[in-house]
């Protein structure tokens, strides 16, 4: 199955999109995990903005700068996010408050808690009424959400914006599943090549695992890719930033992998 | 083509129990006495779920959610059917693509009341992984079917599990597997429970859909799946087909659907566009249909416009429950129920229509011969998804 990339996204510590990125990704600078700084929700309406919740302007960061890489408006664009879980800040206080005699949660808390949270708030900053999809796939759910973009871009003809991003728990649940790392990347899969693409994506599955999966040459960014699901993103975006001829293997879900072989395109 | 299904609300387990309740327009709706929850509305639970508790190899996957969902997969010979498709095809050549909102949060609840007083850890019973992450109903499922092909959990609220029918289309389609299990589970917890309170949409009677003095919801809970594949491959079974489907976004509110019912049409339409059928050509529309103030209204609006007051529509949470991340599949196991055996369902404990409403809503179950129908599920996020069936022939 072939798509094209248009534009990316990105959020993680040290990397503060995807231009300011490139270089240390592509191996020509040296990575320094630097603190990551969120900025408020993009676009949002001033009271949605202030209800707006960590996952949501994660996502809805990355997703309007790949948009914006891309030249493309959300209007056309149908989404697919994916993560590992909903919100960690808001499910934790709304299990304390559970715990609680009075068991009071806040309505803003509850319709924050859902997973599809970032694709509604997606919906209501850009006014697409695309299709929007949330999926999860536990520590394979960027590999079930790019082949899922990729699938809509392929079946569909259309271009798809595809936004994966995870924050950590809070305790006590950060002992029980433990995110070392905030990181969200957003890639725009388009169908066909276009003045904007800069890299053919040929997806397959791997059922017999012949492959081994790609892990990151950096300490640090290894580090990184392992700490957070949705910077299992980082080697194919380290195959994008260096160009050229490459083969990235990603874990997939049900123990199969996902072998991605790049081409990187004329307009880079 | 739906080759097989199988489905469990609180109107009964498998088939026969559904369809005696469609039938009769019973409701399973009762008095709220889950747990220790306190709150004065009606719930649909799922009586009997200990029996389906997974054990030996699965037994980490143990919490109601996934309990629901092995309650599923015995029914209506779904199991068997899933067995003769991996001969077929091969474990790797079945996808699965499951909804769900609550997965097996009600867990992480008892986890958190059972925290350690001083270090505050989660007691050591508690498995995350494999009950409250949301792709543990799909992990389950592989396992439990033994199946390897591409798997995913769709949480977009209570469109979840309509969604997912698209996604397996999609990924049939470009060849990532020959067939898959759709559907879904959810199940009551306290998050939900609480949170629906919190925005003071709990009923304090069984839920009214559509009628002048609707209240809000009753909450349900159950599990639904499907045995998806190419009309080419289709031996025998259950006939019914998917027809087409319709996603959109209603990019207005988070949890108020558009007055006007905005992302409700355009799913609807989407859905007629992609089954390449007129509004005239649909024979029954199962409802979203929640029985809140603004979402019915919404949705008759958006319904009215789009087919005008012929065309039958109902909706069944009056005897299911809102299923919530299940709805979508049980709602459309319904559907494909009706087609089967010509009924179009009743919406139950709906006395007098809204005098503001247009459509035609059915009060009482119809029988009556069926060949396309429509099933409507919104979500929490402006999330739309809209299904057509059709009697295959």
């Amino acid at each position: 199955m072939r798509v094209f990339v248009e534009g990316i996204g990105l959020r993680g510590p040290g990397l503060d999109g995807w231009q300011a990125s490139a270089g240390v990704l592509a191996g020509s600078q040296s990575y320094h995990a630097a603190p990551l700084v969120v900025p408020p929700a993009p676009l949002l309406p001033a009271n949605e903005r202030r209800r707006a919740v960590m996952s949501v302007r994660l996502a809805l960061a990355v997703g309007v700068e790949a948009l914006a890489n891309a030249g493309r408006d959300a209007l056309d664009v149908a989404s697919v996010f994916t993560s590992s879980s909903a919100d960690g800040e808001t499910i934790n206080e709304i299990l304390r408050a559970l715990a609680t005699v009075e068991r009071e949660i806040s309505p803003t808390r509850f319709h924050n808690s859902v997973h599809n949270a970032p694709s509604g708030y997606w919906s209501i900053a850009t006014q697409s009424q695309e299709p929007s999809t949330s999926l999860c796939a536990f520590d394979a759910s960027f590999a079930a959400g790019i082949l899922d973009a990729a699938v809509q871009a392929a079946v569909d003809r259309r271009p798809i914006l595809l936004a994966a991003y995870d924050i950590p728990y809070l305790p006590p649940l950060a002992a029980v599943r433990p995110l070392t790392a905030t990181f969200a990347a957003a890639f725009v899969l388009v169908p066909e090549r276009t003045a904007r693409t800069i890299a053919r994506l040929d997806i397959a599955l791997d059922h017999r695992r012949g492959s081994e999966t790609t892990v990151m040459d950096d300490a640090g960014l290894e580090a990184l890719r392992t700490g957070a699901p949705a910077a299992r993103s980082l080697p194919l975006l380290a195959a994008i930033a260096r160009g050229g001829a490459d083969t990235v293997v990603l874990d997939g879900t049900t123990g199969d992998r996902l072998v991605v072989s790049l081409s990187a395109e004329e307009c880079r | 083509m739906l080759s097989r299904f199988c489905i469990v609300t609180c109107l009964g387990a498998g088939q026969q129990e559904t369809l005696k309740a469609i039938r009769d327009g019973t409701s399973g709706l009762r008095s709220c006495a889950f747990g220790d929850v306190d709150i004065p509305t009606f719930i649909g639970e799922v009586d009997g779920t200990a029996e389906f508790t997974p054990t030996g190899e699965l037994a980490h996957f143990d919490c109601r959610n996934n309990r629901l969902a092995g309650m599923a997969l015995v029914q209506d010979g779904f199991e068997e059917a899933v067995a003769v498709a991996r001969e077929r095809y091969g474990a790797h050549r079945i996808g699965l693509f499951l909804g769900t909102s609550t997965s097996g949060i009600l867990d992480a609840e008892i986890a958190y009341r059972a925290r350690d007083p001083v270090g505050g850890a989660l007691p050591a019973w508690f498995d995350y992984a494999h009950t409250q992450n949301t792709y543990s109903l799909a992990d389950f499922l592989a396992h439990r079917l033994g199946l390897s092909g591409p798997a995913v959990v769709v949480s977009s609220a209570c469109s979840s599990s309509a969604k997912v029918f698209a996604t397996a289309s999609r990924m049939i389609e470009a060849g990532m597997c020959d067939a898959a299990i759709v559907g879904g589970t959810d199940s009551l917890c306290l998050t939900t429970l609480y949170g629906f309170r919190s925005l003071g949409l709990t009923a304090t009677t069984p839920c009214r859909p559509f009628d002048v003095a609707r209240d809000g919801i009753s909450i349900g809970e159950g599990a639904s799946f499907v045995l998806l594949e190419r009309r080419r491959d289709y031996r025998g079974g259950d006939a019914v087909a998917l027809l087409g489907f319709g996603e959109s976004s209603d990019a207005y509110h988070m949890s108020s659907p558009h007055p006007e019912g905005r992302g409700a049409r355009l799913a609807m339409e989407r859905a007629l566009t992609t089954s390449g059928l007129a509004p005239s050509e649909i024979d029954y529309i199962n409802l979203h249909g929640t029985a809140t103030k603004v979402g019915d209204a919404a949705e008759d609006q958006a319904v009215f416009t789009l087919f005008g007051g012929d065309t039958r529509c109902s909706s069944t949470k009056g005897q299911t429950g809102h299923t919530l991340g299940a709805a979508g599949a049980i709602e459309t196991v319904i559907s494909a129920l009706g087609i089967l055996h010509g009924i179009a369902p009743g919406t139950t404990s709906m006395a007098t229509v809204d005098p503001e409403f247009r459509s035609r809503y059915l009060s009482a179950p119809e029988p009556s011969r069926l060949d396309r129908t429509m099933t409507n599920s919104f979500g929490f996020g402006g999330s739309n998804c809209t299904l057509v069936l059709g009697r295959a022939s």
